[in-house]
């Protein structure tokens, strides 16, 4: 993803030649010292997660001689881990701009309540409880948006506000009791699986399709986007080096569907994840929103100076971020097949690990999807693959916690260098 | 030979690409007022850091000599160590603290078992606060008193430590004119006491009240020492000093074609956001297309306030006034509107106000006029990239690509980034605050250059600047801004530099 400008990056580099720039300082550019140590920490950052989440994860396959890479386990990962994910997406995006999100486990909670009350006591049909949790998430998040983006409280004591509030409604909604079981098509939506659509002897083939449609759409999306950047005159990766992305992730995405399609098939929380990934995706990269909320942690007084409209933006922000947590709300409660008091404790940790383990800045302005998204299956792996080999909990926490602490170490190091070496 | 108790001999402080002092010398006797003075800029708070080890030996070259011996600080404590306090612009006192608590912050009154005794530390101050002439309770939160009052509190804690040398940058600044007259007088006292003080101030009627000598420094380097019980030292003369470079032919030439007015500013007023003065007072000031308008001002004159409350209501607070563009009035509340209307305005301070420094040029580049690249909220990221790629080319930015760091670049090439910002809003003012502040003379004359091509174009530029000659150098007309009014306004062929800063430096007449 990541484009590479250095002296071995093929022959459409630049239009740039040396006649154009004679001056000394854009010697020492040429020169390509400063540009080659750019590029490393720019891609180090990037890439270091990616690197990381692979070792753990060859790690424990071989740990457990590759149970952990079986079918079946692969499956539970996704459907365990599937609501931190969807939390990590808005929290990333919080934490992007330069706010922090504490209460996401109490909206989790409140959302799901209000949910199960509806289904489980006064027996409406599922999607009631659907719209019913989703609307409660925006009203949420309207409230703690106001609050943070109009009245100027910190987003920090704004939310721990609502990590209460929202803890004691949940309460209050449930009269302090748990609430089960949800109606089997409610259950659907976090253990559902799409099987058998289309046959197959043995492996669904439905799965293997929606795979390599996905394959398809990453590579003919990315030969686009460096057809337009050849056009525009940008540099470029080479193309073997482009090609070989596309044939890794091929393979890697293949491979995860043919566990899945070996498995039980493709789970319903998987889709919502593709899709609520590939939007968000998009619009933190593309639209003029996310540019904003990327503008507003990176300089505050230059967004606002620059015309952003400040306000709005941070009220959106939490808006969506609400409205995640109520899609969290209903995926956990589904799971979990009810509504309980103490749902969703700590989920907001570990959301917030996923942003930060995932490369985004403590200080704000950086920060990506992908990279929350890796962050958060690398705690996924992690925790999964500890308790496959029977690790005790309070040692995993302990990992887990010193996981947190030297992906920041490691942000705030490679800042201090690019930093020094100005 | 007299009896100086410092001496800085050949002071050289360079920075990255700037020489900021070159071979600057200064003698001070013992119990005098000595005065500096320079245009802003000059050198004046690099030197005085020099000397109080906010750059520590080492980090420049030349030698101090205070009180006989050579002096090698490494930092601000090994200069207090010896008796040389520096009171600087910006007061540095905790406002939550009592008096008694910020005059002894790091010089606690001890007691027994490492306790700190209150009792003493409430009982000295209240002597410390008797001497310098402040009636109030020890007890009493800074944040409580005025900034006159703060002030006296500052100089009460330089006495505490037993300062030999005090060295006071701007300190009537702020202060209204009884204020500064008191801290004159205070001034005045401690010297008797034998206590010698440094003042940089950009006020020349209080330095030739006070100083003894009056060294004039200019682009980094001393120009003279005047001797002010001389006769003719007064402020023309010290203007003279302070002025007197020659104007270098660095200033692109350009035709001047002034077109119909494009913006109009009638009586704007503007208060201070928390204190209760006008920063801005009854400024009305014209621009037409194809013009360049200076504005000239010293620090604190209301220059940047001035811009930023016309930008959007960006500053102050009970703004009123009138601004029209075009002929046509405009309200605009927030800086989109502004923007909206055809206003630009470029910071002084590109890398706190107006850049994105961790990310690349192109971003930065399309930063103020998004949505004149997206359609329903989606940015059309290959035209971004045209955009940029055009800037990069046309302000001759240079950066391996647009995707480059824009706080990896050098100041003048971030400064191109910031005027592509404002220039793809397609203004048809731009305010340009300091456009050429710390960027090397062949940016400058690029920016000079850039200037001229968007008056050529029917733009109408305003520039903000500290420097006498780059404003005569480019501009049609210049106004001055002296204590948020505006004192005159001349057209360039009949400015001089004198003229100019005889309206910078006029203080406010009091009729009643």
């Amino acid at each position: 993803m990541t484009t590479t400008v250095g002296p071995d990056s093929g022959p459409t580099q630049t239009n740039e030649t040396p006649a154009e720039v004679p001056d000394a300082e854009s010697k020492a550019l040429k020169s390509g010292t400063s540009d080659i140590r750019e590029l490393l920490t720019r891609n180090l950052r990037q890439s270091g997660i990616y690197v990381a989440f692979v070792v753990v994860v060859v790690l424990f396959a071989i740990l457990t001689g590759g149970t952990s890479l079986s079918p079946g386990n692969i499956t539970n990962i996704v459907l365990q881990y599937s609501y931190v994910l969807v939390l990590a997406i808005g929290m990333v995006i919080v934490i992007i701009a330069g706010h922090i999100d504490l209460s996401v486990g109490s909206v989790v909670a409140l959302t799901g309540a209000t949910s199960a009350v509806i289904v489980i006591r006064h027996g409406a049909p599922w999607w009631v409880g659907v719209l019913a949790a989703l609307g409660v998430g925006l009203l949420v998040g309207a409230w703690q948006g106001f609050w943070v983006a109009y009245v100027g409280i910190p987003a920090f004591i704004v939310t721990l506000a609502g990590m209460l509030v929202f803890r004691g409604l949940t309460l209050q909604v449930l009269d302090n009791i748990s609430l089960s079981p949800f109606t089997p098509q409610y259950q659907k939506v976090s253990s559902g699986f799409l099987n058998g659509l289309l046959g197959g002897n043995g492996y669904d083939a439905f799965t293997l399709l929606i795979g390599a449609l996905a394959v398809a759409g990453y590579a003919v999306s990315g030969f686009r986007t460096r057809v337009a950047r050849v056009r525009y005159k940008q540099p470029v990766e080479s193309f073997p080096l482009f090609v070989t992305r596309v044939v890794v992730v091929a393979a890697v995405v293949m491979y995860f569907a043919w566990q899945l399609a070996h498995a039980r098939g493709l789970p319903i929380v998987l889709i919502i994840l593709g899709v609520l990934i590939t939007i968000y995706g998009m619009v933190t990269k593309r639209s003029v929103f996310g540019r904003q909320v990327y503008a507003i942690g990176g300089n505050l007084a230059a967004a606002t100076l620059s015309g952003v409209k400040v306000r709005v933006v941070n009220f959106w922000i939490f808006v969506n971020m609400g409205f995640l947590a109520a899609v969290a709300g209903v995926i956990y409660s589904s799971r979990s097949n009810g509504a309980q008091p103490a749902a969703g404790q700590n989920f907001e940790l570990d959301a917030i690990a996923a942003a930060f383990i995932g490369g985004a800045a403590v200080t704000g302005g950086v920060g990506t999807v992908g990279g929350a998204m890796v962050g958060g299956l690398l705690v996924a792996v992690l925790s999964n693959g500890m308790q496959l080999q029977g690790v005790d909990q309070s040692i995993q926490s302990v990992i887990k916690g010193l996981i947190l602490l030297l992906a920041v170490a490691f942000d705030v190091y490679n800042k201090r260098r690019a930093g020094s070496s100005r | 030979m007299d009896d100086n108790i410092l001496e800085m001999r050949s002071i050289t402080k360079t920075f990255p690409g700037v020489k900021a002092l070159s071979d600057v010398s200064l003698a001070v006797r013992r119990g005098e007022v000595h005065a500096i003075c320079g245009e802003n800029g000059a050198g004046k708070s690099t030197l005085m850091k020099v000397l109080s080890g906010v750059y520590p030996a080492g980090s420049y070259d030349g030698e101090i000599v205070y009180d006989g011996t050579v002096q090698k600080f490494a930092n601000i404590r090994d200069s207090e160590h010896v008796g040389i306090v520096i009171i600087h612009q910006e007061l540095a006192l905790v406002p939550y603290l009592s008096i008694a608590e910020n005059i002894f912050l790091g010089n606690e009154r001890k007691g027994r078992g490492g306790l700190i005794d209150w009792n003493k530390a409430n009982a000295d101050a209240a002597e410390l606060l008797a001497q310098v002439g402040l009636a109030e309770n020890p007890t009493t939160p800074v944040g409580q008193l005025g900034v006159g009052k703060q002030q006296l509190v500052e100089i009460a804690k330089a006495l505490s430590k037993d300062v030999k040398l005090l060295i006071l940058d701007e300190p009537t600044a702020a202060l209204n004119d009884t204020d500064s007259e008191h801290l004159l007088n205070l001034l005045r006292r401690i010297r008797e006491q034998g206590i010698t003080s440094i003042i940089i101030s950009h006020k020349l009627n209080e330095i030739v009240a006070i100083a003894q000598h009056t060294t004039i420094i200019r682009d980094g380097r001393t120009v003279e020492t005047l001797d002010m019980s001389a006769p003719d030292s007064d402020t023309d003369r010290i203007i003279r000093g302070m002025v007197g470079r020659d104007l270098e032919s660095y200033y692109p030439d350009r035709e001047s074609h002034p077109g119909e007015e494009v913006l109009r500013v009638e009586d704007w007023t503007v208060k201070h956001p928390t204190q209760d003065r006008l920063v801005v007072d009854h400024a009305s000031f014209n621009v037409r297309a194809g013009e360049v308008v200076g504005i000239a001002g010293l620090m604190g004159a209301g220059r940047t306030e001035l811009a930023m409350s016309i930008f959007g209501r960006s500053y102050g607070r009970d703004i009123s006034g009138r601004v029209f563009v075009h002929g046509h009035e405009v309200k605009a509340r927030s800086v989109a509107e502004a923007i909206d209307h055809g206003i630009a305005y470029a910071t002084e301070d590109r890398k706190k106000y107006g850049l994105n420094l961790i990310e690349d040029i192109r971003r930065n580049v399309s930063a103020a006029a998004l949505a004149k690249l997206s359609t329903r909220g989606w940015v059309n990221g290959n035209e971004e990239t045209r955009v940029a790629e055009d800037s990069r080319r046309d302000m001759n930015i240079k950066a391996p690509s647009v995707s480059s760091i824009v706080g990896k670049l050098s100041g003048g090439n971030q400064q191109k980034v910031v005027l592509s910002k404002w220039l793809f809003t397609d203004p048809d003012v731009l305010i340009l605050d300091e456009p050429t502040r710390g960027i090397d003379v062949g940016a400058k004359y690029e920016i000079y250059t850039i200037i001229n091509k968007l008056v050529a174009a029917g733009k109408a530029v305003v520039v903000i600047s500290s420097e006498l000659p780059e404003l005569l150098g480019i501009c049609d007309r210049i106004y001055t801004l002296s204590a948020g009014r505006i004192t005159g306004e001349q057209p360039v062929r009949e400015a001089t530099q004198e003229s100019l800063m005889k309206l910078m430096t006029k203080e406010r007449e009091f009729a009643a």
